[in-house]
């Protein structure tokens, strides 16, 4: 009896830990929702409807899953739509398998146009969308080859090589570090563009790279964070999602403990200023914007004009406003600031071109 | 108050006190039990879509289930479920897709690649225990570390430096165009029958052969067991590899079925940890696993329609799923308390 007791108590600490561990705080989407629930009594003026599935990210990743449903709300907004059926939502997913479902739950709904959010949910698009073939879908950071599914792609490694340049003038210590979430293509064009934008300002610098093999878990962030300052690192550039929040983490603790650390993140996807406060000091250097608003915004404009790309795979870079560097809000110098800016032209002229794939050792 | 009632009574009240208990959790955060719990019902039963996925959810369910039943007939404790359906799932998903087959010879040999996987992993704790008393549990949650970036890796390798394998060729897929169109598109697929037929496997195994009896007796008493003569060790090792072998079944249902491959994964996938609790509230018989995984299924697919229906956060949902959940798992205290009741009534 006793053993099964122990046993009962074992699978339920166990359930908990899996069921509960999905679970992050939420303070920000209560407010969001909040938010969309007042700013929507405009009421249903438009026939198109629009809506989107996270990845495991979740829509509060202050990251791209985020920023997507901001350009969503923005469009909805814009529209005078209102959320809910026949405007514009959204689902989280919490797992893999709940991709596919949550995609089929939005198409039932009757949404024209469904978001798959993420690389990892290519599989599902390609699979919903070849069976739903009334309807549109598009998947951001992946390509998916079906006639309905417009894919949108981006040039991250033309942001993060200016990443890389800011973070190659800003650091004192010459050790620059860089936190990725898993080792797929979209962040590997982080990688390679960041070590190239690092290697083109200090070609001596090695930057040290760690991925964390996940993009929900905070706590491998602030481990790889932490290894990464003890070792002399000033500067981390984090592209890993909820991941990457343990980044800040880490950076914050130490800027409380001694107000003269030296030290930075550079935020991805998304402003991430507001996650780097301590107290009146600031850690985030900048961040690299990934406009996935803009892009979401984008498509869903030409779908509701009827002008649908499907079967394209439309690509957003440093030209077209796709991927920048946000206002770093002083924490970068004005001289710093211009060579910056004399690198994006380049990159925009085209007389740089950033590598896409991380330099094989 | 007679056992048979007090044995349908205690899963109702339980299940209905986690049920008050979650409308009270969603009333407090300001959202409307009512819809939540009708949102629950139909994203398990509201149309034959939902019913095909929530079967589709059951299957591993049932695996993972039984894997932790058996292992704990027999006095283990598997907690490696977990690692051992992984390899199973990545095992499945390299044979199926690397060999060109008949389907009657692929299916069965993608099958068997992850039960013989799951059942490698469960070999080496089970070795361990026989030899040097090294506890199971221990082990066992290693080895799940251990599956979890090895397969990653292997993933990597086989596809060449990417994250996801190849998908598998039809001949090796449990999905049928039949059962799909049955329930509008649904990914439901024939892993449900191979998960019913290893329950009755298990529950012939356990009750109508003689190793079944040995090792039922080694989990009872294995002093006792040695003194009749059985070869403990044996069993010992035995018992973990047939119960890997069911994990690594769960996981094939994963690659045949669901997903048509593997995805480089960041974290484990929860199936073997709920598998424990599946098989507790199975009392780890095999007719009570199919109902504990029943349960887990459908409360784990039907939850997903909960924010897309009734707006409820999902995190607010996990909250009332996990303490659905827990008031079915201390059904023991209701039953104790129905008991004094009981008593107190006799006294009088």
């Amino acid at each position: 009896m006793s053993k099964r007791k122990y046993g009962l108590a074992l699978s339920l600490v166990l359930a908990a830990g899996t069921i509960l561990g999905a679970c992050g705080a939420d303070k920000e989407k209560e407010k969001e929702n909040a938010n969309t629930n007042t700013s929507s009594n405009g009421g249903n003026e438009s026939e198109f409807s629009v809506a989107m599935v996270t990845d495991v990210g979740g829509v509060d990743d202050k990251s791209f899953n985020q920023s997507a449903w901001e350009g969503i709300q923005k469009f909805g907004e814009d529209n005078k739509m209102s959320k809910g059926d026949g405007g514009f939502d959204y689902l989280q997913s919490k797992d893999p398998a709940d991709y596919t479902t949550n995609l089929n739950a939005l198409t039932r709904r009757d949404f024209d146009l469904v978001f798959g959010v993420g690389f990892l949910m290519e599989d599902a698009i390609d699979t919903i969308a070849s069976q739903q073939t009334e309807k549109n879908y598009a998947i951001i950071d992946g390509e998916v080859d079906q006639p309905n599914v417009a894919s949108i792609l981006f040039k991250e490694q033309e942001g993060a090589f200016l990443a890389g340049v800011a973070a190659a003038l800003m650091t004192k210590s010459d050790k620059i570090g860089f936190v990725g979430g898993m080792e797929i293509p979209v962040i590997e064009r982080f990688q390679a563009g960041f070590e190239a934008g690092v290697e083109a300002v200090k070609p001596d610098i090695k930057v040290d790279v760690q991925y964390t093999g996940a993009f929900d878990k905070a706590e491998l962030g602030k481990a790889a964070a932490g290894r990464m300052y003890s070792s002399g690192v000033d500067v981390i550039f984090h592209a890993a999602g909820g991941s990457g929040n343990g980044v800040f983490t880490e950076a914050k603790e130490r800027k409380k403990a001694d107000k003269d650390a030296y030290v930075w993140v550079i935020g991805v996807d998304s402003d991430q200023y507001e996650e780097g406060k301590v107290g009146d000091d600031n850690i985030t250097l900048t961040s690299m914007l990934k406009r996935v608003d803009v892009a979401v915004q984008d498509i869903s404009k030409l779908a509701k004009e009827g002008k649908f790309p499907g079967g394209e795979t439309k690509v957003y870079g440093l030209h077209d406003d796709g991927v920048t560097l946000a206002d770093s809000r002083g924490a970068i110098p004005e001289d710093v600031l211009k060579q910056i800016d004399e690198y994006a032209q380049k990159i925009a002229d085209g007389d740089i071109e950033v590598p896409e794939f991380v330099k094989k050792k | 108050m007679s056992n048979k009632v007090v044995n349908i009574l205690v899963p109702i009240i339980s299940i209905i006190l986690g049920l008050i208990v979650g409308a009270i959790v969603m009333l407090v955060s300001g959202y409307d039990p009512v819809a939540g719990y009708i949102a629950l019902w139909n994203g398990i039963f509201g149309d034959a879509y939902a019913v095909g996925e929530t079967i589709r959810q059951i299957s591993p369910y049932i695996l993972a289930g039984l894997a932790v039943a058996f292992a704990f007939r027999t006095g283990l404790f598997n907690i490696g479920v977990e690692g051992q359906l992984m390899v199973g799932w990545f095992a499945a998903a390299y044979v199926g897709s690397t060999f060109e087959l008949p389907m009657i010879i692929h299916l069965p040999l993608s099958l068997l690649a992850a039960a013989a996987a799951g059942a490698l992993w469960g070999l080496i704790p089970g070795l361990l225990k026989a030899t040097f008393r090294v506890h199971e549990v221990i082990v066992t949650i290693m080895m799940n570390y251990i599956a979890l970036h090895t397969v990653n890796a292997l993933i990597k390798a086989v596809s060449g430096g990417g994250y996801k394998t190849e998908k598998i060729h039809p001949t090796a897929s449990l999905r049928s165009d039949f059962l799909s169109q049955l329930t509008d598109f649904s990914t439901l697929h024939y892993g449900i029958f191979v998960a019913l037929a290893m329950v009755i496997v298990t529950w012939f195994i356990l009750e109508k052969t003689k190793t079944g009896f040995e090792l039922k007796s080694v989990g009872f008493n294995d002093h006792a067991s040695q003194y009749a003569g059985m070869n403990v060790n044996k069993n010992i090792i035995l018992s973990m590899v047939i119960s890997g072998a069911f994990a690594g079944l769960g996981g094939a249902m994963e690659a045949l079925g669901t997903f048509g491959n593997m995805t480089n994964r960041g974290g484990f996938t929860g199936i073997g940890f709920d598998g424990i609790a599946v098989a507790l509230l199975g009392a780890n018989s095999p007719l009570g696993v199919i109902f504990g995984a029943s349960l887990f299924g459908s409360l784990k697919y039907g939850a997903n329609n909960m924010p897309n229906a009734a707006n409820i956060p999902l995190e607010i949902v996990s909250i009332v799923i996990a303490l659905i959940i827990f008031f079915v798992a201390s059904g023991y205290i209701i039953r104790v308390g129905l008991q004094r009741l009981a008593k107190k009534k006799e006294a009088k």
